[in-house]
């Protein structure tokens, strides 16, 4: 009984230690990003290409754009990978970071029940899309959670003239891929990343209804949090992170990603 | 059993309580009696149900404090120890709740396991070590309370209403381990419902009835010629619990 | 639904698979949270045993607030210690936010006040019987603790169990001081979030399914040593 007890004991010193023991293996990076990202299998493809060639690991916590921004404020990751262009702009000109640059795009869609009753499909641009959606009063879920997707979809309902509310607006205040799982169950309209829809497994009777207005481009950027802020960071290998990605390299590896047999982020870092 | 070794001889210090009463939720349940124990003696406590007997034996143990009065020892406080009806026993092995006892009273670790042996021989507990105190019959459960009461070697043991509990034979041994306490030099204080309890073992009698102290006299004498009436109606059976 | 039956062979297929990942996430559950209850044991099991026996002004305050601190959502204790270990919050230093070593401290908080609430529920209980008796034998307040902790530990197994229970079924903690780092910091739970989170639901219910099974395992293993031990100590 005594001895059952010692051993337990150990264990859980063991456990305790792992936490330290893990860090001093491989160097690595700590990188906040997004849900649609991680969820979108995008860092299982790349990073293990990025560790091959320079020998750093990246932990991606993958939470929302707020969050992230809030995580990288705070100085508890090396590094930033969002979609929030205005966002991060703001977040540079804050002093929080000292450079941002366009790393990729991929585009949001509009997804809805298989029947479509508000007419998206035949919509010319997204802005009548929405203004349809509003006008049939058909059920719409938004993200709600202050993400990039969600602040996307505000400044699109914004730009149709549509001030969103009512009944049949319902903000979940969840992630990317809950918020599907929700309009799915309850057959609502829902604007999603293609990233996260095309990995997406529980459609039922969801489709891709409207999707290719530019408006509903996605812009990601890598940005350098600021050495002078958060001195205690891996400034150097986050650079190297940040330089990999916008290399002929990382954008090669982001082209070759595919889910299901789709591209689903387009490199677009300028070569300058 | 016959080679009982003595306490080593001292006085044991005189138990005096001056004017104690107890109350409780504005119910008296023992009015304030004086009463003085010295010596080595066997004082048997008796009474009907309700008496206070057990109040009493609490509040000379020091379990309880007094509403009224003053319990003190004169002198130094005495080893003591209590023996209940029902015995309450760690859930361990027999072994264990003995050199639980001698750990707590200071005996050092490796001296334990011998002693407790030799009490739980004493007691006729040693084919029982091993099993766990809480499944031992109640006959034997009180005997492994005795033994840890032995193994504090106490110079005045309480005991409340040992017996009540018990088959003949399980009381035979219970009288039996506390004439050897006795011959060893121990004081008892022990309270008793049973009237051929009382006559076997006691050198005096305290008989208390509904809270009160009605009489302290030698046993001898309180059978042959009880001062009271209530002492006179306890011995010709009208006053049993 | 054929969702369901799905899942119980995708649990299955995860289980006979011996997916290193699987087997590395699993790993890390266990000692995440059998770690947290056996901290929070080490702290809680005296304290508890000390609020049992202990008379002091405010006692009744603080088995109020230590009852009411078991209903503590996980992802307010995962906050709160999301602040202390932020960089930018006092215990940033140490670095251990997004580590293990960051979950086991959010757990132990969840844990900590279900363990000693119910340990001095125990052990109270258990003291009304043996108070006469060890005072008696003049057993002092300190000397209780032990005792009694030994001797309620039937109960106690139990006691840790459901720490370990809501150790091992919490997400909200693990999920904001952990990261749900792949390799680093997922575990049982926030695997099944993010599966959850792609749509994945067979796969997200198989975990939900290996998970029940190993914490089964778990209470099991308890239940078998209380056992034996009882029958040799009663």
């Amino acid at each position: 009984m005594k001895t059952a007890g010692l051993t337990l004991v150990a264990i859980g010193l063991t456990g305790l230690s792992l936490g330290a023991s893990a860090q001093d293996e491989t160097p690595f990076i700590t990188l906040a990003s997004t849900t649609s990202t991680e969820a979108s299998g995008l860092f299982d493809a790349i990073i293990p290409q990025f560790t091959e060639d320079t020998g750093i690991d990246v932990r991606v916590v993958a939470v929302g754009t707020g969050q992230a921004f809030e995580i990288a404020r705070r100085g508890d990751a090396d590094s930033l990978l969002v979609h929030d262009t205005v966002g991060e702009e703001r977040f540079v000109e804050a002093g929080y970071g000292t450079e941002r640059a366009d790393v990729m795009v991929n585009d949001f869609v509009l997804i809805g029940p298989g029947g479509d009753p508000a007419g998206i499909s035949e919509a010319e641009s997204v802005a009548e899309a929405l203004s349809r959606i509003a006008e049939a009063e058909a059920p719409f879920a938004s993200r709600g959670d202050d993400s990039g997707t969600n602040r996307a979809e505000l400044r699109l309902w914004d730009a149709a003239g549509v001030e969103p509310g009512g009944e049949w607006y319902r903000e979940l205040g969840s992630g990317m891929g809950p918020t599907l799982n929700t309009a799915a169950g309850m057959d609502a309209y829902v604007m999603s990343d293609r990233a996260t829809w095309v990995a997406f497994d529980n459609r039922q009777d969801l489709a891709l209804l409207f999707e290719g207005d530019e408006a509903l481009f996605n812009q990601y950027g890598s940005i350098l949090i600021s050495e002078e802020r958060h001195p205690h960071l891996k400034h150097d290998l986050a650079e190297q992170w940040h330089a990999w990605l916008l290399s002929e390299e990382g954008q090669q590896a982001i082209a070759d990603f595919t889910v299901k047999g789709q591209q689903l982020f387009f490199p677009n870092a300028r070569s300058d | 059993m016959n080679d009982l070794r003595r306490l080593p001889v001292t006085v044991i210090p005189p138990l005096a309580l001056e004017g104690v009463g107890f109350t409780h939720r504005g119910q008296t349940l023992l009015h304030p009696l004086d009463l003085r124990l010295e010596g080595c003696h066997r004082t048997l406590v008796m009474g009907p149900n309700g008496a206070g007997k057990s109040l009493l034996m609490r509040l000379a143990h020091g379990l309880l404090a007094p509403t009224r009065g003053r319990v003190s020892w004169e002198g130094r406080p005495p080893r003591q120890a209590m023996v209940f009806q029902r015995p309450v026993l760690l859930k361990r092995s027999a072994l264990a709740n003995l050199t639980y006892a001698l750990a707590i009273n200071g005996t050092p670790r490796r001296r334990r396991k011998a002693l407790a042996r030799e009490a739980l021989e004493r007691f006729g507990l040693a084919a029982l070590e091993k099993r766990p105190a809480r499944v031992l019959s109640g006959g034997e459960q009180q005997r492994l309370a005795l033994a840890r009461a032995w193994l504090a070697e106490p110079e005045v043991l309480f005991l409340d209403e040992p017996t009540a509990a018990l088959d003949p034979a399980a009381i035979q041994a219970v009288e039996a381990a506390v004439r050897d306490f006795h011959r060893r030099g121990t004081r008892i204080l022990m309270t008793t419902h049973n009237l051929q309890q009382a006559h076997r073992l006691a050198d005096d009698i305290v008989l208390l009835f509904g809270g009160r102290l009605v009489e302290h006299s030698p046993a001898e004498r309180f059978f042959a010629d009880p001062q009271t009436p209530e002492g006179r109606a306890f011995i010709r059976g009208e006053l049993v619990w | 639904m054929s969702d369901d039956a799905n899942a119980f062979q995708t649990a299955l297929a995860l289980i006979l698979g011996r997916d290193p990942d699987l087997i590395g996430i699993v790993a890390l559950s266990l000692q995440v949270s059998l770690s947290a209850v056996l901290i929070a044991a080490l702290i809680a099991l005296p304290l508890g045993a000390a609020l049992a026996l202990w008379r002091f002004p405010g006692r009744g305050a603080v088995i109020v607030i230590l009852n009411a601190l078991m209903g503590l959502p996980p992802v307010v204790a995962g906050l709160a210690v999301y602040l202390l270990l932020s960089r930018a919050g006092p215990l940033g230093e140490f670095g251990l936010l997004f580590t293990p070593g960051a979950m086991v401290i959010a757990q132990v908080i969840l844990v900590l006040p279900i363990i000693a609430a119910l340990t001095r529920q125990q052990v109270e209980e258990l003291h009304g019987d043996y108070r006469e008796q060890l005072t008696s034998m003049g057993v002092t307040l300190a000397r209780r603790i032990p005792t009694l902790l030994w001797d309620a530990r039937f109960g106690l197994t139990t006691v840790m169990l459901a720490g370990f229970g809501r150790a091992s079924a919490e997400v909200g903690a693990v999920m904001i001081v952990g990261g749900n780092i792949d390799g680093v910091t997922r575990v049982m739970t926030t695997a099944i979030v993010l599966e959850t989170s792609k749509g994945n639901l067979p796969l997200a219910l198989g975990l939900g399914i290996v998970l029940l099974g190993l914490v089964a395992l778990v209470n099991a293993a308890a239940h078998l040593v209380g056992e034996t031990a009882r029958r040799r100590l009663g």
